[in-house]
Formats: structure tokens, sequence, C-alpha cells
């Protein structure tokens, strides 16, 4: 297949030793007719051609985040105060050490792990019950005609605004802050499904049935896989707001988490503390998508 | 595949269509009569909007007649199946299966299990030189593949008649004069009634042995043309007199129809009475 690994690229990787930087043994290697010219093309030259933009995206990526490392510097170290006051915000050198010394501590990491958790509890219920409703809202229209109204009633409703709801309704607070967690992820998850659902090609339903499918086989075989693109879009979206929810929750009316370490640290004047946290809620958020991300590319391998 | 005296006779009789609308009932088909017999490779042509994918889906099994009957048989259509196999324009591959996944879909619907699927699947990908590409997911192929893919999937299950709606619609000419040829040689091996939607004259020439011709809205069959020539026919077979003729014959009859489609103002008379000056050329010249 074109597009795939090019022969002569397939064939020079074979051999256990050469590394990226060689070039192509080409001599050796019987070339493939219709590519003379491209097997004496030293290697290394053509992997950073066929890389370029990647290389550029790299390198720019790396010239920004440095200038904003500079600014953040400067402005805290002259204590900038134009409207915009820097007099109380850490240093980046700051922040860094607290994250070193934030390494060795098992109380952080307590945190950390109690935010995953809820996360990982709020956003799976909100799956396992989305996922499915969805796709039977989409298939079924009574259905869809009659949970969708009460669904757009309930969807406007922040996460946040849950809150006092939510500590009258369970029992304790972590269940309370679970809850958040899901009704934050829920609706996107939902609403992600459904469009999906309507999306499917009659064609393929159509394919399918002069196939020999039956109703069952129909949903399984065809609007299942179909909507998969769609889920993932949702469980994309739902898994940044479920995030945005866990935090607000977590500096009401929690005791742990990375969201009351945040808070906590304001109340108790540790300012670097407060950027620490803000990094550690960025990173893990980026982390939970590339991690959906990830298994939506295992999941659907041929999407894209 | 078991070739025990395979029938696959069409019959559609006085069938009508209508669609009924805030203004009333409106004709989509109305009184058409055709039949396929078995082995038989048959084309439907006429201008867009006539009601021809109309009529092939009624045969496939996803509209019901207005009034009328449909067999294949001697059994009445009742909903799809996979007696009929079908090859849509829009190619309609599976994205999420492989190309060998989508041609064993049909085989898995009939609960085959996975080692003969994969056997049958590989043994029909290889007639139709497809077999190095039995692990790619359909948007790797170009659109002759798909097609073929298409085609195969559609002959996977056995069916007793393959319809096909116009299948070549999108692709190049060249690719086009290939998969003619494809088709014909698929049909021509496993003796299955055809029945071909297409609005290309020339196709419809070169693959059937009859032709119906339908006219614009409200559908109805406008002539029926029988094509004597030998087969296996050719692609240069094309510019010879005998096919010219034909196709002279069911090119008038088209126009016609493709102009009272247009709505009937475009005459000729019509065309006459402009004499607008385009770069030297009059208006009625250019149309």
């Amino acid at each position: 297949m074109p597009g795939e690994v090019p022969p002569i690229m397939a064939r020079a990787a074979a051999p256990p030793s050469p590394s990226m930087s060689e070039p192509a043994a080409a001599p050796e290697l019987p070339a493939p007719a219709e590519t003379p010219a491209r097997a004496t093309t030293p290697r290394a030259i053509k992997w950073l051609s066929l890389h370029r933009m990647q290389l550029r995206a790299l390198l720019l990526g790396a010239i920004s985040l440095a200038i904003f490392l500079v600014a953040w510097h400067l402005l805290t170290k002259y204590r900038v105060n134009i409207y915009i006051r820097f007099l109380n915000v850490p240093s980046p050198e700051a922040v860094f050490e607290r994250a070193v010394r934030a390494a060795h501590d098992p109380k952080f990491f307590q945190h950390v792990l109690l935010s995953c958790r809820r996360i990982l509890l709020g956003f799976l219920f909100a799956t396992l019950v989305a996922v499915p409703l969805g796709l039977i809202m989409g298939r079924f229209r009574l259905a869809r005609d009659f949970i969708f109204p009460v669904a757009e009633v309930f969807r406007p409703i922040p996460a946040i605004a849950w809150v006092p709801m939510s500590i009258m309704l369970w029992p304790s607070n972590e269940e309370s802050i679970i809850y958040i967690t899901f009704i934050g992820s829920f609706f996107p998850i939902l609403l992600n499904t459904l469009h999906g659902m309507t999306t499917v090609d009659t064609v393929l339903v159509r394919a399918a049935q002069c196939l020999g499918a039956r109703e069952r086989q129909i949903f399984r075989e065809v609007y299942f896989p179909a909507t998969m693109p769609h889920v993932f879009t949702g469980l994309t979206v739902g898994m940044g707001v479920a995030w945005v929810s866990l935090i607000a929750a977590e500096m009401i009316s929690g005791q742990f988490g990375i969201g009351y370490f945040t808070w906590e640290a304001y109340s108790l004047v540790q300012y670097s503390d407060i950027v620490l946290g803000m990094v550690c809620i960025g990173v893990l958020g980026l982390g939970s998508s590339a991690l959906i991300r990830g298994v939506g590319r295992l999941v659907m391998p041929w999407n894209r | 595949m078991t070739s025990t005296e395979r029938k696959g006779h069409i019959k559609v009789d006085n069938y009508c269509l209508r669609y009924d609308t805030l203004d009333g009932w409106v004709d989509a088909v109305s009184n058409v009569s055709i039949h396929v017999e078995p082995g038989e490779f048959v084309s439907i042509i006429g201008p867009s909007g006539c009601g021809k994918s109309t009529l092939l889906n009624t045969v496939a099994g996803f509209l019901k007649p207005t009034s009328g009957v449909a067999t294949v048989d001697g059994d009445p259509i009742d909903g799809p199946s996979a007696d009929r196999g079908m090859v849509f324009q829009q190619y309609s591959l599976f994205p999420w299966k492989t190309v060998r996944g989508n041609v064993e879909f049909g085989l898995k619907m009939q609960g085959r299990d996975k080692p003969s699927r994969q056997v049958a699947a590989r043994t029909l990908l290889g007639l139709a030189g497809l077999l190095d590409f039995e692990n790619q997911y359909p948007d790797r192929l170009s659109g002759g593949m798909k097609q073929r893919v298409g085609i195969v999937r559609a002959l996977a299950t056995g069916p007793k008649v393959l319809l096909l709606d116009e299948p070549f619609g999108a692709l190049d000419a060249q690719t086009r004069v290939i998969m003619q040829q494809i088709l014909t040689n698929m049909w021509q091996q496993l003796k299955i009634s055809v029945l071909f939607v297409t609005h290309d004259i020339d196709e419809a020439i070169f693959l059937s042995d009859r032709v119906y011709c339908m006219t614009a809205r409200p559908g109805t069959i406008k002539a029926e043309m029988v094509v004597p020539l030998e087969r296996p026919r050719q692609p240069e077979m094309m510019n010879s007199p005998e096919f010219l003729a034909l196709r002279g014959e069911l090119m008038s009859l088209i126009r016609e129809e493709s102009l009272k489609a247009l709505g009937g103002e475009v005459s000729a008379d019509a065309l006459k009475g402009l004499s607008i000056n385009l770069h030297g050329s009059s208006l009625s010249e250019v149309i």
C-alpha cells in the first residue's frame, strides 16, 4: 500500500545496529527497481526532510514556553504592579523548588491520588450511564422524545450549582464530590453519543440489511461502531468538564484533593503552593485527555 | 457457493409508488412492469429523478409499492434480504471493518463460523485481485477498489439477484470501463440475474442483454430495447456500427425525456429564438 512504510525504509531498518543518523546501507541491499534514486539519499537527511513540519512545531513550542517562563520570571522578579499586581505571585524558581519538595511529600501525593480517584469514579459512572442511554435514545424515537426534555432542563445547570443539593442528597462528602464530577461529564457524553447516532449513514444500514443483518445485529455491527468516534469526542469533552467540576467541588466542600490543596494554600498564605496546584491540575487534565485519545486510537484503528 | 439451479426471476407488475404530501398525492413511479429472467443482465436507464432508483429500492425491499406487486421467483418481496445483493453508488463499505471484514459480513450474519468465513472471503478477494488489501481499511482504497469490494461483498452470500444503483457513477472514465468488464466477467461466471440502474447510455448498452428506458416524473417505462451484441464484449465494440446504432436509438429516447424533465420549456423552437451573441456564436449554438 502506498502511504505505508516505503520498501526501502523497511529494509534499511532491518539490520540491528544502524541508528537514525547513519546513512542507509544501500549498496548491499537490493534496491527496488522503481526507486533507485531514493536509496542513495542518506537516511538522516531524508528523515529530517520527512519530519520537517513536526520538528518546526516542536521548536516553536519550546521557544514559546521559554518566552513564557522568562516573562513570568521577570514579572515576579521586579514585582511589576501595573493594575495587575505581581507583588505576591511566586517566581518560577520558587514554584520549581516547592515542586521538588512536593515530589518527596506523601501528603501531596495523597491529594493528587484522591482527586484522580474521584475523577475516575465520577467519569466512569457517567460513561456507563450516558453512553448506553445515548445509544438507546438515538435508536428509539420514543425513548428520545421521552427523556430528551428532562435532559434539556438539567443540562444548563452548571455542576457547581449542584454542590448544595449534592451535599443534601448524599450521605458523605466523598460521594457528593463524585456525584458533581459525574453530573459535569454526563451531558457532554450523552449529547455527543446521541448526535453520533443521528449521523449514522443510512446507506450503511441498508447495506447491512441487504447482507441479511437483523435489527439487533444492525445495532451492534453498524450503529455502535459508527457512533464510536462521536462517543470519544464526548468522552474528551466530558473529561475536561469533569476536572472543572471536581476542582470547584473540592474547593467548596473538600477536605482533600488537589483543588482543596490549591484553595488551602491561598488561605495559609503559601503562594507557591497555589501555582503548584494549578500546574498539577493542568498536567493531570492533559494526561487524562491524552489517555482517552490513546484508548480511542486502540478501539478505533480505522479512524485516521 | 453452490450453483444448484439458482433462479432469480424478478417480476414487477403494475408497480406504483405515491408520496402523500400536504398538496395531495404525488406519483413518483406509476404503472411500471418489468421482468428480469434468470441469469439475465437488465439495465434501467432514464433521466435523473425518473424513479429508477426508487424502482430498484423496491426490488431491494426498502420501499413498499403503493400498488402492484414485486416478486422474486414468485415470492413477494417483503423487506431486504441476503437473497438480493445490492451495490450502492456511495460505496457503502463499513469503514470500521477491513476489506476482508466487509466481505465476511454477510456470512457472519448467516452464522457461518470464523474459519470458513475467512476462507470464503479470501477466495472471493483473490478472484477480484484484492487479496493484497484484505487487511486494509476502506479509506485506504481507491474508488474503483472500494466498489470492487462492494460487489464482492454483495456476492459473498450467494444471492439470487444482484442489484446495482449507479455503482460506477463516481468513478473516472477509464476506471469505469475496467469495472464494467470486471462486472461482466463475474456475472458470466456466476450466472446471476442483474438489475442495473444507470444514466450512462454507453454503460447500459455495453453491459446489458436488455435496457428499459424510463420517462420523467411520474416514472413509467417508455421503451424496452434488446441489445443483440454478442458476448464476450470488448470496449472496442463501442465504436462498432451496431453499437452506435443502438446508442443513437437510445439517445433520442432519452433526450426527449430529459427535455421533459427539465420542465418542457427548453424546446428547439425556443432555442432558435435566442439570438444573443456570445463571442461570435449565438446562445442557441452554445446550449
